[in-house]
């Protein structure tokens, strides 16, 4: 913690934002992210020093602002998922609306009339891309409130306390991480698929099963920050653990969580579309980009557009918040910023 | 060592009995097991109460529990719903999808460590960059659309250049397949490669990221630049003193991540129809067979376990720093 403190006490700037040796505390592509101490507020930008004092959150912001991958990327997906939410009202077909057209040899492909075709049965393909990108985009949302609350209360809770709350959890991740989580998600998305089959269950049962890694990550986090000496300052002046967790602690471990929810989302768009792809997830009538790809496949050799927009649209999206998620930690932790040529 | 062994063997054994329990419940609660009866209106009553007695859905659960569990010790999984053992298919289909999983994740482990390890020390250049673009891209595929993609926009424009089919996209072999075995093995390789394609894809990149980043620790390190000071030849530097030291994590994490891996594999056999384990577990659900999804279960948290005590041992055996308190 020598290190951490050095490198944000006041004035100072990351020694290697481009040597060698930036990568030293890197452990793969999810690490925990040290960030600023909220007790010691950096006086300068990255750029140096310049006396005028700025917010933490403001700098942590100029910095993702700054970097244009990660800003068309931000773009993108917030296109994405205004554009399928505005399409529901306004473009000229709903997704369950049976068009003139089908796709037969030689009909049915992209056209001014159907951007991105028809389908077999005479759907028109945007308006049910449309509809999918707006179900996996509320699935993983959700999906990412939910793991986010459950694991940073359980991860902050067993790092605070540890004793029995911290072996409970650890035992829990050691045996939900036994069986493949797909598996996992199979069944219990057979049952809410047999029950409803609409994506907020699907999201429910998702984020229940995968908020271990936050809860491990905010519970690394606190367990080192709470020996720091502003708790022991704050503890000192009688402040509660309910407030020293919430005022103290977790401004701190802030960064971390905010990428891990932000990766979580691009986890939770591929869970949903694999379950969904599998026939698991979400359930005719609703539609979701893995159902799309799933029912596309089939004819996909002669109706290339059936598999080519759903499955383009996944990729882009799982794309888009991961580097949105890239430029995050970035932004709270410049120490790993890639050289980039 | 002999301590930590026997106290790490023993949490192993307790995460697999309580993992077997929360299967079993899971399970329990998933679904009818009289569904495939009641299709039938004009089903007896008397079928159902045999049906019941022979699932022993009138004792309770942890009744139920018990009898499956300690049958399961003994190697006998039950009956599928068609009244066949389920042991046997357990075995033949975990053959074929290891064989998979197997030649997939040694060819995959060769790639992450070459690339991470060539990222590493051209760190900032173009193979650098190169590299790190194809494991972002790689990871943001969905396995299932990444083997899509491959089956239908490599496999089927390459066999229709060349004429006749030569990559497979159906099966792991031929159903008409005779001759010896050489004169097989094109067949098998013809319809292996992709699916083993489909599954180095997706679980090279994350081990190529962080071979990259331990590659780029051991480079930093105080004995790496003490060899240099030495005046030993860069080459034997960067074999003997860095990439040994670091190799070291990546076992681990290759260790841990086999349950990802296992999950991999039900899509790539979904995706290009292999008649593997997770194709087997997945008609299972669909149609409701409890005593098929519990064995895959079972048998995959017993594999995932195994494979974490065997990272953890692993761990302590390459990196003599490690102490067992």
């Amino acid at each position: 913690m020598a290190e951490r403190r050095r490198l944000f006490a006041p004035g100072a700037r990351p020694l290697d934002t481009d040597g060698a040796g930036q990568n030293r505390r890197r452990r793969g592509r999810r690490s925990r992210l040290p960030i600023a101490g909220a007790e010691t507020r950096p006086l300068g930008d990255e750029h140096g020093i310049s006396g005028e004092v700025k917010k933490q959150w403001q700098i942590v912001l100029g910095r993702f602002v700054r970097q244009p991958r990660a800003m068309i990327s931000l773009g993108i997906f917030a296109l994405l998922g205004i554009s399928s939410v505005l399409a529901g009202y306004f473009w000229r077909y709903g997704y369950t609306d049976l068009t003139n057209q089908i796709a037969t040899f030689g009909q049915g492909s992209p056209s001014l009339q159907h951007p991105f075709g028809v389908d077999p049965i005479g759907h028109d393909l945007f308006a049910q891309v449309m509809q999918g990108t707006k179900e996996d985009v509320q699935t993983a949302l959700l999906v990412a409130s939910i793991t986010t609350l459950i694991g940073t209360t359980i991860g902050a809770l067993a790092g605070y306390f540890r004793s029995w709350v911290d072996t409970i959890l650890m035992r829990f991740t050691d045996f939900i991480l036994a069986v493949p989580l797909l598996a996992v998600l199979a069944v219990l998305g057979n049952l809410a698929a047999r029950q409803s089959g609409s994506w907020f269950w699907v999201a429910v049962i998702i984020g229940v099963l995968a908020w271990t890694y936050v809860a491990r990550l905010v519970r690394a986090d606190f367990l080192s920050l709470r020996e720091r000496d502003f708790v022991e300052a704050a503890r000192a002046i009688g402040a509660s653990n309910r407030r020293i967790i919430i005022r103290h602690l977790l401004p701190n471990a802030l960064g971390p969580i905010i990428v891990n929810a932000t990766l979580t989302v691009a986890n939770a768009i591929i869970l949903e579309s694999t379950l969904s792809f599998l026939g698991l997830g979400i359930q005719p009538p609703n539609v979701s980009l893995g159902s799309l790809v799933a029912s596309g496949e089939g004819d996909a050799t002669t109706f290339w557009w059936l598999f080519v927009f759903p499955a383009a649209f996944i990729i882009l999206m799982i794309l888009c918040v991961n580097f949105i998620g890239d430029g995050l930690r970035e932004a709270f932790d410049p120490r790993r910023t890639r050289v980039r040529v | 060592m002999l301590s930590y062994l026997l106290r790490r063997l023993f949490a192993s054994v307790v995460i697999l009995i309580l993992s077997s329990i929360l299967v079993f419940t899971m399970v329990a609660y998933s679904g009818d097991p009289l569904a495939s009866l009641r299709l039938n209106p004009r089903t007896p009553p008397s079928v159902y109460a045999l049906r019941r007695a022979e699932l022993h859905l009138n004792n309770p659960l942890p009744q139920r529990y018990w009898i499956w569990v300690t049958h399961a010790i003994r190697g006998d999984f039950g009956l599928t719903i068609g009244n066949q053992p389920v042991a046997p298919q357990l075995w033949s289909h975990l053959l074929v999808t290891f064989q998979m999983v197997i030649i997939a994740t040694i060819i995959a482990i060769f790639v992450a460590i070459t690339v991470g390890v060539f990222s590493a020390i051209r760190q900032g250049r173009a193979f650098d960059s190169a590299a790190a673009f194809t494991n972002y891209l790689f990871i943001s595929v969905p396995v299932f659309v990444l083997g899509l993609i491959l089956k239908l926009f490599v496999a089927i424009p390459v066999n229709n250049a060349i004429g006749h089919t030569v990559i497979y996209t159906i099966g792991q072999q031929s159903s008409n397949l005779s001759g010896s075995f050489l004169q097989r093995l094109p067949n098998y390789a013809g319809h292996t490669i992709l699916p083993v394609l489909t599954l180095i894809l997706v679980s090279y990149p994350s081990w190529a990221i962080y071979q990259r980043s331990s590659m780029l620790e051991a480079l930093d390190s105080d004995y790496v630049r003490l060899a240099r000071a030495k005046g030993l030849r860069p080459s034997r530097v960067l074999i003997r003193h860095t990439l040994r030291n670091a190799l070291i994590p990546i076992t681990t994490v290759i260790a841990l991540d086999f349950a990802g891996v296992l999950g991999g594999a039900i899509l790539v056999e979904e995706v290009f129809s292999w008649q593997g384990i997770g194709q087997w577990f997945l008609q299972g659900i669909s149609v409701l067979d409890f005593n098929v999804v519990q064995a895959y279960l079972l048998v995959t948290a017993f594999f995932v376990v195994a494979f974490n005590f065997i990272a953890d041992v692993l761990y302590g055996v390459l990196d003599p720093r490690i102490r067992y308190g």
